[in-house]
């Protein structure tokens, strides 16, 4: 639990940050909240010789709502989106999903960001965001390019960021209708053995749109098309949300350990999307 | 003076804050402001540190060790191999079980995580980087962390004990097989169960787990050579065993050294053992003359320091058609790992484990176990009960309830009906202890009707039939425990740990101006010792609470004492207080009829004074004869107020409860919801409920965490699968329920002060509690058994199992 030796830098711009990356290439890693990244380097599973923190980068830090947009910077903390009123009446959702991750002291420092481009299959946030569909914006030594969340997902740890690039904002347009996360876990600050995210909106006692995602059920976070189309034009009940859950059976693709053995994990993930999905709908 | 004649006497005996008060824990304020003194606070002068090379491997031989990149390390001063401590004969140790264990990896290794080489250098920083360059070449060989398998296999585990067909405890029957132990009477339990009416039978196992204490095991040795003393600081539960097992392993004279157990970050049996950090450490410093520190990581305290279980227990219960337990037999096959580093008493390899026929009057029984080798890192002493008697109360309370199905009644009554009774006490056991005293009817009753039992059952009754019928997924489970526990080892003539006996002492100075320091043989690791025994002297000797400084682990000043595990601090070392603290009266009193000038048989004390009797208006007050004895010239007396005692206690107590644990069970998901706990204790005399309150929350929360998901898991290849706190299950506040408590008092008739002890009880009878709850949701739907640990999958598995998953 010592971490190997590092050197240690905290630019002031985004500029400075950009130009260490391209000075220490793979060597160097950006740090926002350090609560993903320094235990890896206290196990020493990461060897980072170069640590960049993003703390004093200016403009990342910000959360602004208008127009249906909302855009969240890439160093905003989960507790900053529990605690933002705008947010709980725009998308309410990511509060719902903050607050069911980790607890509150790592909350206060794990960023929005950090989550995202993890790339760790048990983070919350990329599924969730898949749900939203948002758009990541990557500032690199080429500019600045838009990736959305749903193509962003690789492979565990491997996503769609160049190496010398920085995740600085997630855009989302703001969500109607019904919503729901719904995540079981062991304990408190427990990665989830299923979590689910679930859009849905209603028109004339039926589903219009529905977008659902799953977490921690596969290397990468699992959006499903089919299992929203599923619900689409039902009025969501047991036979629509069980082609929905079948659809993403289909997709997900779990494997076993510490939290159980596949066919618990399936049966759960099954469990917790009918929940999430009934949630989602009562609110729509 | 004048003050004091005005108060009343209720006034007085508040103001000692003695026994049965509610006093704030005076040792809060610093732990809770961070100014507690543990061992990785201590940093001496030139300090080096340490740390260790560990293997990856369950089983393999050592081919060779590379040092020399390591040593080559700007800052590394030393890497000690098994070859560096032959020459003192330091490369194996012996356990405090009879068995020996490798200080540092002796041409092989034997689980993973095992100690192989220790690095030294004048960072920690820079030890962890030097162990990384230490170049180990392993062989692997077949690995085995089955103990039936490993009782057949050809594979030698120990090969260091080739040939011997007998060990501490008796003979070999196997090269991997430790010890048979055997108590009771096998024939005539056979016998019983052949002519029995109705006999249930089950095997379970009680799966490995650790006590995961806050603090990991650490320590900091200083050799001063200029005068030849070695300074230990550690994290000890025993200090006083240490100096004299550091003694006999260094060769230093026992008064050359000091050992110094700092504040303890928790202990729960995980810091009786002695591991190879601390030799090392004491090595190193012995070598370089300079202080050494060792602190194990979180990793390093789960994969190596002591476990506690792993135990396969099989058992037969024998009764009437009517429920009337006729007799008991349990087999146990204990899974010890690589040496058997247990730390119970020496005639007692397997602890007090035959206390397992329970809070019931069966007339015959019979207990044999089986101590096995295996690939795991060795230990068994531990987790809030040293001495096993978890183990025996989840097995007697498991077989209740397996009793209980067999004959088809409710379990509850299925206990009332076998207590032991009141009157049967002082209660002889079939395997051999002597009970001392209980009440267990009326504790069931008042537990009982606390929880209001019927309705409980109705309302289960009704979530079967409204699950049956399709209207809920959610199940309900009413865990029921009843337990006897077995503390305070305990009296000399059969107790000993390494030979010595295991009593425990205080001594007691008073100050001239009525203040007080005691020092005791004991070491508090959390459990508020200097505010509970300050308590017990306050109504001793009648000095106030807050003016009694309580000191212990400091083997230069503490007396000789066997420290704290076991629940053995209040009923051992608590008794000695008071009889210290009687010493301290006797003399007091003729001291207090000398000023007073009556004879000494003519005042008697009153709270916190001495009074001539029949004339209340004339006293002394314990501070007036304290300065008395240190100014005045009193004939016939020597100056100074001091007393010692070092108390050999008659018996052992036996302390026990009534638990009621009520659950609503989410058949598909597996989540358990406690939505109840009730738990009713008996600890005999009460010294701080308060304190009480805490050690009973405590002890169930880590009952919880080893019922429901907390366990050393290793997979076939001998790797630890929960070696972080990611996967090793440590509940927080959220997952812990609300406790009820609640108490009856029996008080010890043996014990100078009535106490029993009362640190493990909630642990030993809250494991099979909330167990009990799981499995009786499922009892409608036919289980019988499944086995610990209770997380959601393995809950999953039982429903699924059943057939509910449809
Ligand atoms: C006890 C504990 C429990 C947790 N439980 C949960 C949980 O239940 N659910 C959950 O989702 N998470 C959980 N986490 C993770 C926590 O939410 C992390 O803080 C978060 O995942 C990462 O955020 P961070 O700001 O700490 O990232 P860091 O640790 O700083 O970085 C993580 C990775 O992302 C990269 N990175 C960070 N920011 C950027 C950026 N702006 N651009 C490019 N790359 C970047 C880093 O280089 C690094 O590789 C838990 C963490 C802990 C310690």
């Amino acid at each position: 639990m010592i971490p190997a030796a590092f050197d240690y830098y905290r630019p002031k711009d985004l500029a400075g940050v950009l130009a260490l990356l391209r000075e220490h290439g793979d060597d160097a890693r950006v740090m926002a909240g350090g609560h993903s990244l320094i235990p890896m380097m206290k196990l020493r599973m990461a060897e980072v010789p170069h640590l960049i923190d993003l703390q004093d980068v200016p403009g990342m830090s910000e959360i602004l709502i208008s127009d249906g947009k909302i855009r969240i910077g890439a160093l905003v903390t989960q507790y900053e989106i529990i605690a933002h009123e705008g947010l709980a009446q725009s998308a309410p959702i990511l509060r719902e999903a903050a607050m069911q991750i980790a607890d509150p002291q790592v909350r206060y420092m794990g960023t929005v960001g950090g989550n995202l481009a993890n790339g760790d299959p048990g983070n919350d946030m990329p599924g969730l965001m898949q749900c939203l569909d948002a758009q990541f914006t990557l500032v690199g030594p080429d500019g600045e390019r838009s990736v959305a969340a749903r193509e962003f997902y690789e492979a565990a740890y491997l996503t769609a960021r160049t190496d010398d690039e920085v995740l600085t904002e997630i855009t989302i347009s703001a969500p109607t209708g019904g919503y729901a996360y719904e995540k079981q876990k062991r304990k408190i600050g427990d990665y989830a053995t299923a979590a689910a995210a679930v859009q849905i909106t209603q028109s004339g006692g039926r589903c219009a749109l529905a977008s659902i995602a799953m977490t921690n059920l596969s290397d990468v976070p699992v959006w499903s098309q089919s299992a929203g189309s599923a619900l689409v034009d039902t009025e969501v009940g047991g036979d629509a949300i069980k082609a929905a859950v079948a659809y993403m059976l289909d997709e997900i693709d779990p494997t076993e350990d510490n939290r159980g053995p596949v066919a618990f994990k399936r049966h759960v993930a099954g469990a917790i999307l009918t929940r999430a999905i009934q949630r989602a709908w009562s609110r729509a | 003076m004048k003050d004091d004649v005005e108060l009343t006497r209720e006034d007085r005996v508040a103001n000692l804050k003695g026994m049965g008060c509610a006093r704030k824990r005076v040792e809060d304020a610093r732990f809770t402001q961070g100014k507690g003194n543990y061992i990785d606070d201590i940093n001496l002068p030139g300090m080096l540190h340490g740390d260790f090379v560990r293997s990856p491997y369950a089983h393999a031989k050592v081919v060779s060790i590379n040092t020399e990149a390591a040593m080559a390390l700007d800052g590394v001063i030393a890497v000690l191999t098994a070859k560096d401590l032959e020459p003192l004969s330091l490369h194996w140790m012996p356990t405090l079980a009879g068995d020996k264990q490798m200080v540092l990896a002796d041409g092989k290794v034997l689980f993973q995580g095992q100690e192989v080489a220790f690095v030294v250098a004048t960072d920690r920083y820079i030890a962890a980087d030097a162990v990384e360059l230490v170049e180990v070449e392993y062989e692997d060989l077949p690995v085995i962390t089955d103990p039936f398998e490993a009782l057949k296999s050809d594979i030698v585990l120990r090969e260091d004990l080739a040939g011997q067909t007998s060990g501490a405890h008796g003979p070999r029957k196997h090269h991997n097989h430790i010890f048979t132990w055997e108590v009771g009477d096998e024939e005539a339990t056979n016998q019983v169960m052949d002519e029995a009416e109705v006999v249930a039978e089950e095997t379970m196992y009680y799966h490995r787990t650790h006590p995961c204490p806050l603090e990991t095991c650490g320590s900091v040795a200083s050799m001063d050579k200029v005068n030849g003393k070695l300074t230990v600081y550690g994290t000890f539960q025993a200090p006083h065993v240490v100096r004299t097992v550091a003694s006999l392993l260094s060769g230093i004279e026992e008064h050359n050294i000091r050992v110094i157990s700092p504040d303890i970050g928790g202990g729960f049996g995980n810091k009786v053992g002695v591991y190879p950090g601390y030799v090392c450490s004491i090595v190193a410093s012995i070598v370089t003359g300079v202080p050494v520190k060792w602190v194990e990581d979180r990793m390093e305290n789960l994969m190596s320091t002591a476990f506690a279980r792993d135990y396969w227990m099989k058992g037969r219960i024998s009764a009437t058609k009517d429920g009337k337990i006729t007799g008991l037999h349990c087999h146990v096959t204990a899974d010890h790992g690589a040496f058997d580093a247990c730390a119970d008493p020496t005639k007692f390899p397997a602890g007090f484990m035959s206390v397992c026929t329970g809070s019931y009057d069966i007339p015959v029984a019979y207990l044999g176990v089986d101590g096995v080798y295996t690939n795991k890192a060795p230990g068994g002493v531990s987790y809030r009960c040293s001495f096993r008697v978890t183990e025996a109360v989840y097995f007697i309370e498991r077989m209740i309830e397996v009793l209980a199905i067999e004959l088809n009644m409710d379990a509850a009554e299925l206990r009332r009906i076998n207590f032991i009774g009141k009157d049967q006490f002082p209660y002889q056991s079939a395997l051999g202890w002597e009970y001392d005293s209980g009440d267990y009817h009326t504790a069931w009753d008042k537990a009982l009707k606390a929880v209001d039992y019927e309705g409980l059952r109705r309302e289960q009754a009704e979530r079967v039939t409204a699950f049956k019928q399709g209207e809920t997924r959610s199940l309900m489970g009413i865990g029921l425990a009843f337990f006897t526990e077995i503390v305070g080892a305990g009296p000399v003539k059969n107790c000993d740990i390494l030979g010595m006996g295991m009593f425990d002492s205080c001594e007691i100075r008073i100050h001239p101006t009525g203040s007080a320091i005691a020092r005791l043989g004991t070491i508090s690791q959390g459990q508020g010792h200097a505010t509970t025994f300050a308590q017990i002297l306050a109504s001793e000797i009648g000095i106030p609470a807050d003016s009694i400084t309580i000191e212990e682990g400091d083997t230069d000043t503490a007396p000789y004492g066997l420290g704290t595990y076991g629940s053995r601090s209040t009923p051992v070392a608590g008794a000695a207080t008071a009889m210290a603290g009687r010493k301290i009266r006797a003399k007091a009193q003729m001291i207090a009829a000398y000023l007073l000038e009556v004879h000494d048989d003519d005042v008697e004390f009153d709270v916190d004074r001495f009074v001539v009797k029949g004339a209340p208006e004339r006293f002394k007050t314990m501070a007036e004869v304290a300065y008395a004895a240190y100014n005045q010239a009193i004939p016939g007396i020597e100056p100074g107020l001091e007393a010692v005692s070092y108390y050999d206690p008659p018996n052992m107590t036996y302390p026990f409860g009534a638990y009621v644990c009520v659950m609503d069970i989410d058949v598909d998901t597996g989540v358990p919801t406690i939505r109840r706990f009730y738990a009713l204790d008996d600890c005999g005399t009460r010294i701080n409920p308060m304190v009480i309150e805490g050690q009973i929350h405590g002890g169930l929360t880590e009952a919880l965490a080893v019922a429901l998901g907390q366990e050393i898991a290793y997979d076939d290849m001998g790797n630890v699968k929960t070696g972080t706190l990611m996967d090793f299950f440590l509940p927080t506040a959220w997952e812990v329920p609300n406790y009820e408590t609640d108490h009856t008092v029996t008080p010890s008739p043996h014990h100078p002060i009535g106490a029993k002890g009362v640190g493990e009880s909630p642990h030993v009878g809250g494991v099979p509690c909330f167990s009990n709850a799981v499995m009786d949701a499922f009892r409608a739907f036919g289980l019988r058994h499944s086995n610990m640990p209770h997380d959601h999958w393995r809950i999953w598995q039982t429903a699924q199992d059943l057939g509910l998953h449809k």
